[in-house]
C-alpha cells in the first residue's frame, strides 16, 4: 500500500532569499505607503518599466499581512463597463505571464468562474454582461443549468431549491493564485532591483509645503519623499485625514473561511450574488468561501458570526455535498468600499501625492494591472489611461463606474 | 452575539438591527444653491474614522425606530449609551 501524499507536498519550495530587511534611509525619490500586493507591485513596475529604484515601501505591520494575506484570490475580468474591462483585463493578461516575469511560482490556475443567476433579472443582467464582455474582447459565455452542471457537477441545479439556478455566466480564463507567493515574488523582484522594503514602519503624518508633501513621519523617523504613493487599502482614510483630503470611502470588515483539507471535488469557482456566497477549492484542498462585507464600518479585522452563518447556509443549499465538511478557520480583512464599487486611483490636491484605494472586496485580481498603471502614473505625474476613469473627481462630475452588479458579493 | 442597546427596548441581538451609517448628515437647506462639489460631498462622502463614530441604527425586527449611538470602529464596542434622537 502506498502512503498518501500529505496535502501541500506538491507545492513548490521557496528560494533561499526573498528580500533584505532594510533600514529606512533619510530620503527617497518615491515613498510607497503600504506593503500589500498593490504597493509591492507598484514598486516592481517602477523598477522594471521606468528604471526608478530609489524607492521605499513602508509597511506598518509585516509584509503583505493586510488584505493581501486574507483574500480569497479570485481573479477574473468579467466586469460590466469598458473602464473596468480595461484595467481588469490588462491585469489578467499580466497574470498570464506573471510567473515568468517574477521568476517565482505563483500557482496561477485558470479554472474558470461561474457567476450564477437565480432570477429572471439575474438572467437578463448576466446576459448583458456577457455581451459587454465579448465586445471588450473578454472571454465570456452564457450557460444554461445543464451546462453549469457539466462545468461543476457538484452544484445543485435541481428546480426544488429555494433559489433555483437559472444559468450562469462563465469566464474560462478566470482563476486563483497563491496570494502570499504573489506578494513574496513581487517583493523579491523589487528587492533585487534595489528598492528598500521596510516593515514595522507606520506612517503617522506628513510634512507639507504648500501644495506639496515633502516627506512622511513614521514610527521609525522622518523620511523625505519626492513623490508619495498611497497603497494603504482599508486604512487609506486614516492617512487622508492626516492630509485633510476627503474621499468617499467606508472601511468594512470582510470575512472569509476555509474548510479542512478535502479531496479535489470542486473544479472551478462558483459565485452567487443572489444567495450570497462564493466558493473555490485551494491547491491544498481547503474549500475557500466568502460573501459580502459586514454592514457597519469597522477597523477591527473581525466580523460578525451571523454573516458567515448565512453564507454557510447558502453554500450548503447550492452544494449539498458540503454538508459534512468542517469549518477550519475564519478571518476578516478591512476593505475600503466606494459608492460605485470601483476603485479610486490618481491625483490628489497635493501635486506629488498619488492615491490608490477603494478596491474594496476585489483588488487582488487587479494587483499586477494596478501596479503597472500606478507605477506609470507615479513616474509621469499624471494618471495612466487605464486608471484615468477612476479619479476622485468622478464623484463630482457624476461619471461613476457602477460595478455593483459585478462586484458586490463576487470579488 | 453582539448586543445593541435600543433606547426603547433595551439590549437586543445585533441581527435585529439595520445599519444606517454616519449620523447627523442633514439634508442641505438650499439644495438648488449647492455647487457640484457640495452635492458630491452630501451624496457620496461620509466620515470613516478609526475610533468613535456616531451612527444611525434602526431596530428593524423590534420597535422599528431609529436612534443614534456612538461605537468604536476598532472594537465594535458601543461607547455611549444610545441617545433618543428618533
Ligand atoms: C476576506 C477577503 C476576501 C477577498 N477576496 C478577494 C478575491 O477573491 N479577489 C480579489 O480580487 N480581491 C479580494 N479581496 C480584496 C483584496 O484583498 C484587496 O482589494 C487588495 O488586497 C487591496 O490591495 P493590497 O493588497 O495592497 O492591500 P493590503 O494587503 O491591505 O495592503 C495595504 C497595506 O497598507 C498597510 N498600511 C496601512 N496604513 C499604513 C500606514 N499608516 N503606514 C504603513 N503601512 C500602512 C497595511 O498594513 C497593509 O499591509 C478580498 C479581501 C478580503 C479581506
Ligand atoms: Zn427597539
Amino acid at each position: 500500500m502506498t502512503t498518501p501524499t500529505p496535502p501541500g507536498a506538491h507545492l513548490p519550495e521557496h528560494p533561499d532569499h526573498l528580500w533584505t530587511t532594510a533600514e529606512p534611509r533619510k530620503s527617497y525619490d518615491v515613498v510607497i505607503v503600504g506593503g500589500g500586493g498593490h504597493g509591492l507591485a507598484t514598486a516592481h513596475y517602477l523598477a522594471k518599466n521606468h528604471g526608478i529604484t530609489n524607492v521605499a515601501v513602508l509597511e506598518k505591520g509585516w509584509l503583505a499581512g493586510g488584505n493581501m494575506a486574507r483574500n480569497t484570490t479570485l481573479i477574473r475580468s468579467n466586469y460590466l463597463w469598458d473602464e473596468s474591462a480595461g484595467i481588469y483585463e490588462h491585469a489578467l493578461r499580466l497574470w498570464e505571464g506573471l510567473e515568468d516575469d517574477l521568476g517565482y511560482p505563483i500557482l496561477f490556475s485558470q479554472r474558470g468562474v461561474l457567476n450564477l443567476a437565480h432570477t429572471e433579472q439575474d438572467v437578463r443582467d448576466s446576459m448583458r454582461r456577457v455581451e459587454a464582455n465579448k465586445l471588450n474582447g473578454i472571454d465570456a459565455e452564457w450557460l444554461g443549468p445543464d451546462e453549469v452542471a457539466k462545468v461543476c457537477p457538484i452544484v445543485n441545479v435541481s428546480a426544488d431549491i429555494r433559489y433555483p439556478v437559472q444559468g450562469a455566466t462563465f469566464q474560462p480564463r478566470a482563476g486563483i493564485a497563491k496570494h502570499d507567493y504573489v506578494a513574496w515574488g513581487f517583493a523579491r523582484r523589487a528587492d533585487e532591483a534595489g528598492i528598500d522594503i521596510i516593515e514595522h514602519c507606520e506612517v503617522t503624518g506628513f510634512a507639507t509645503d504648500g501644495d506639496r508633501v515633502t516627506g512622511v513621519r513614521t514610527t521609525r523617523g522622518d523620511i523625505a519623499a519626492g513623490t508619495v504613493a498611497l497603497c494603504a487599502a482599508g486604512h487609506t482614510s486614516v492617512l487622508l485625514d492626516m492630509l485633510g483630503v476627503p474621499a468617499p470611502l467606508q472601511s468594512h470588515p470582510l470575512q472569509a473561511l476555509v474548510s479542512e483539507l478535502l479531496e479535489p471535488v470542486h473544479p472551478t469557482i462558483v459565485m452567487s450574488n443572489a444567495v450570497h456566497v462564493y466558493v473555490s477549492q485551494a491547491h491544498k484542498g481547503e474549500l475557500v468561501m466568502g460573501a459580502g462585507v459586514d454592514a457597519p464600518v469597522g477597523y477591527g479585522q473581525r466580523g460578525a458570526f451571523h454573516v458567515i452563518e448565512r453564507q454557510m447556509a447558502a453554500a450548503v443549499e447550492l452544494f449539498p455535498v458540503f454538508a459534512r465538511a468542517h469549518l477550519l478557520r475564519s478571518w476578516a480583512g478591512i476593505v475600503d468600499v466606494t459608492p460605485d464599487a470601483s476603485p479610486i486611483v490618481g491625483a490628489t490636491p497635493y501635486d506629488n501625492v498619488f492615491l490608490n484605494c477603494g478596491w474594496g472586496t476585489g483588488g487582488f485580481k487587479a494587483t499586477p494591472g494596478l501596479g503597472w498603471a500606478f507605477a506609470d502614473t507615479v513616474a509621469h505625474g499624471r494618471p495612466h489611461p487605464l486608471v484615468a476613469p477612476f479619479g476622485l473627481d468622478r464623484f463630482v462630475t457624476g461619471a461613476l463606474v457602477d460595478e455593483h452588479g459585478a462586484a458586490a458579493v463576487a470579488h | 452575539m453582539q448586543l445593541i442597546s435600543c433606547p426603547w427596548c433595551g439590549p437586543r441581538e445585533e441581527v435585529e438591527f439595520s445599519y444606517g451609517g454616519q449620523a447627523a448628515v442633514a439634508y442641505p437647506e438650499h439644495p438648488a444653491a449647492l455647487t457640484d462639489e457640495q452635492w458630491a460631498r452630501f451624496v457620496f462622502f461620509r466620515d470613516n474614522p478609526k475610533g468613535p463614530f456616531a451612527e444611525r441604527w434602526v431596530h428593524a425586527a423590534g420597535c422599528r425606530r431609529w436612534f443614534t449611538a456612538v461605537r468604536d470602529t476598532r472594537t465594535h464596542r458601543f461607547v455611549s449609551p444610545s441617545e433618543v434622537t428618533s
